[in-house]
């Protein structure tokens, strides 16, 4: 392996992972302003213009909050808890294809860290080591409510997942791969998967709002209900690991959401783009259009989340597996009789 | 059994259609609902830039008031302190002197004027007891302060200033 192209894969990482951070961070902010715009009122503004070093000074109040360790808890459970919770949502970043490759000089450099064939596999296995993070922290809390939460957690998490992987499953048939760059490629222009794919595009976004625990299923962390929930005993950078952890997640879901239905970094009309800007800056173009999808779906949870109330926990239950699940496979049954009626004709 | 009022009213609660089970419709209406409030204008007003407006019937700080050519109104006759229902203000008269007639209105004067404005709950009666039209509520907010003693007000803190030379 030769050292530029390690050296390009390091590049690409790092400044992958420091815009998720950023964006993480800035989500924070968003949510505040979001909310309060929905709530007519104004949100933080007093920390620099419009408030924007408002999450800057949110980092800055983690860091020098004290760190309280509850006595009884299990000190090592107790720090790697927040740690995979973190961990497990920045490797989903991974595989997304970010752009076409670009082209500096002679290198052509493909805008994805890699390029596994079976990349939707690798998202989903993420997905589920997640579950680890939030089970784990309510476990070493030694605090019944936030074992409670916890199993809530992780219980609402496997179920909505079944769902998930199932409306995946109808996608592949669609697509007929499960690499991530080839099911992107397959979008090219404006054949979006959302057009052939629509309830398959439903029910995975209610899913992705069911395993990002975010509102109407954000019943694993509400106040009202569980106080804090899984992280409740948490204090100082581990909390802001965890809810650090809730706004990565949130990111990645929505660029999956935006790689598998809504065509990646595909725009109508970027042949023309891509004959006349060349293929430095051509490339980049789309990017940024994916960035765009994925902060409208951002806005998206954000809507949601001061619209609805929270779902019962039986609620829960019910929705995913006697709802969720019959419909997903029903989508499955369908699209594959559509498809073999289309092979035929 | 026989009802007590004749004012009913029967609540309807017909199973959830196919519509309604499905939450996306409802959903969807109240998500319009939502974003029509993000293009609506604020109610926040930014203090301290911005300051709501006081009402016509405002109960402020005290102050004592003087009349046309300067004197202090205020005779320390003792009817504030009378009907101050906190008993905040307390107050000893003194005799005018011939040099200071144009200080004061009449041979009676307050020497020593005080409010505890941590007393005070600013209901306005001694602004109603007096008799002679010297204490108005027409101040601002009393601003904070650290320390008790600092709320003791004086005169040097309630007298209106003195008229300027026309």
């Amino acid at each position: 392996m030769e050292i530029a192209f390690v050296l390009e894969k390091f590049i690409l990482v790092t400044i992958i992972f420091g815009i998720s951070l950023v964006i993480a961070m800035y989500s924070t902010y968003a949510e505040r302003k979001v909310a309060a715009f929905l709530q007519d009122r104004l949100g933080p503004d007093r920390a620099g213009p419009f408030g924007m070093f408002q999450p800057l000074a949110d980092g800055l109040k983690m860091f020098m909050k004290e760190e309280i360790v509850p006595a009884n808890s299990n000190k090592w459970l107790f720090m790697v808890g927040p740690g995979l919770a973190m961990l497990t949502a920045c490797i989903g970043t991974a595989v997304i294809p970010w752009g076409t490759a670009i082209q500096i000089g002679e290198r052509v450099i493909p805008l994805q860290v890699t390029d596994i064939n079976v990349g939707i596999l690798y998202i989903f296995g993420v997905v589920s080591l997640g579950v680890y993070g939030v089970m784990i922290g309510g476990w070493a809390s030694n605090n019944k409510y936030s074992l409670l939460s916890a199993i809530r957690a992780a219980s609402q998490n496997i179920s909505y997942e079944i769902a998930m992987g199932l409306s995946i499953i109808a996608l592949l048939l669609v697509s007929g791969t499960m690499s991530l760059k080839e099911i992107v490629e397959q979008q090219h222009g404006w054949h979006w998967n959302v057009i052939y794919q629509p309830i398959g595009f439903i029910l995975f976004l209610i899913c992705a709002f069911a395993e990002t625990n975010r509102a109407p299923f954000d019943l694993p962390e509400c106040e009202t209900e569980l106080i804090g929930g899984y992280h409740t005993e948490y204090s100082s950078m581990k909390l802001g690991f965890y809810l650090f952890a809730e706004y990565i997640n949130m990111f990645v879901s929505s660029a999956v959401i935006a790689t598998l239905y809504f065509g990646g970094y595909n725009y109508p009309g970027m042949d023309w783009v891509l004959q006349h800007t060349g293929t430095t800056i051509g490339p980049l173009i789309g990017t940024v259009v994916l960035f765009i999808k994925i902060f409208a779906f951002i806005f998206f949870f954000m809507w949601v989340r001061w619209t609805i109330p929270r779902f019962r926990y039986d609620q829960l239950m019910h929705l995913g597996w006697k709802v969720l699940i019959p419909l997903a496979i029903a989508n499955v049954i369908v699209t594959g009789v559509v498809i073999a009626i289309v092979e035929k004709f | 059994m026989e009802p007590l009022t004749n004012k009913k009213k029967v609540l309807e609660q017909k199973p959830l259609t196919l519509a309604e089970r499905m939450y996306l419709p409802a959903i969807t209406k109240g998500l319009s609902i939502t974003i029509s409030h993000f293009f609506k204008k604020e109610a926040t007003i930014r203090y301290p830039e911005v300051e709501r407006e006081f009402s016509t019937n405002w109960r402020g700080m005290h102050s004592l008031k003087r009349d046309e050519e300067g004197r202090e109104r205020c005779t320390a006759c003792g009817l504030c302190a009378l009907s101050c229902p906190a008993e905040a203000i307390t107050m000893i008269a003194a005799e005018r002197k011939p040099e200071e007639k144009h200080l004061y209105r009449e041979e009676k004067y307050a020497a020593m004027y005080e409010i505890n404005m941590l007393r005070c709950i600013f209901c306005g009666l001694c602004e109603e007891a007096c008799p002679k039209e010297a204490i108005y509520l027409d101040g601002p907010i009393v601003p904070s302060d650290y320390l008790r003693k600092d709320f003791i007000y004086g005169k040097d803190k309630l007298v209106e200033a003195p008229l300027t030379v026309k």
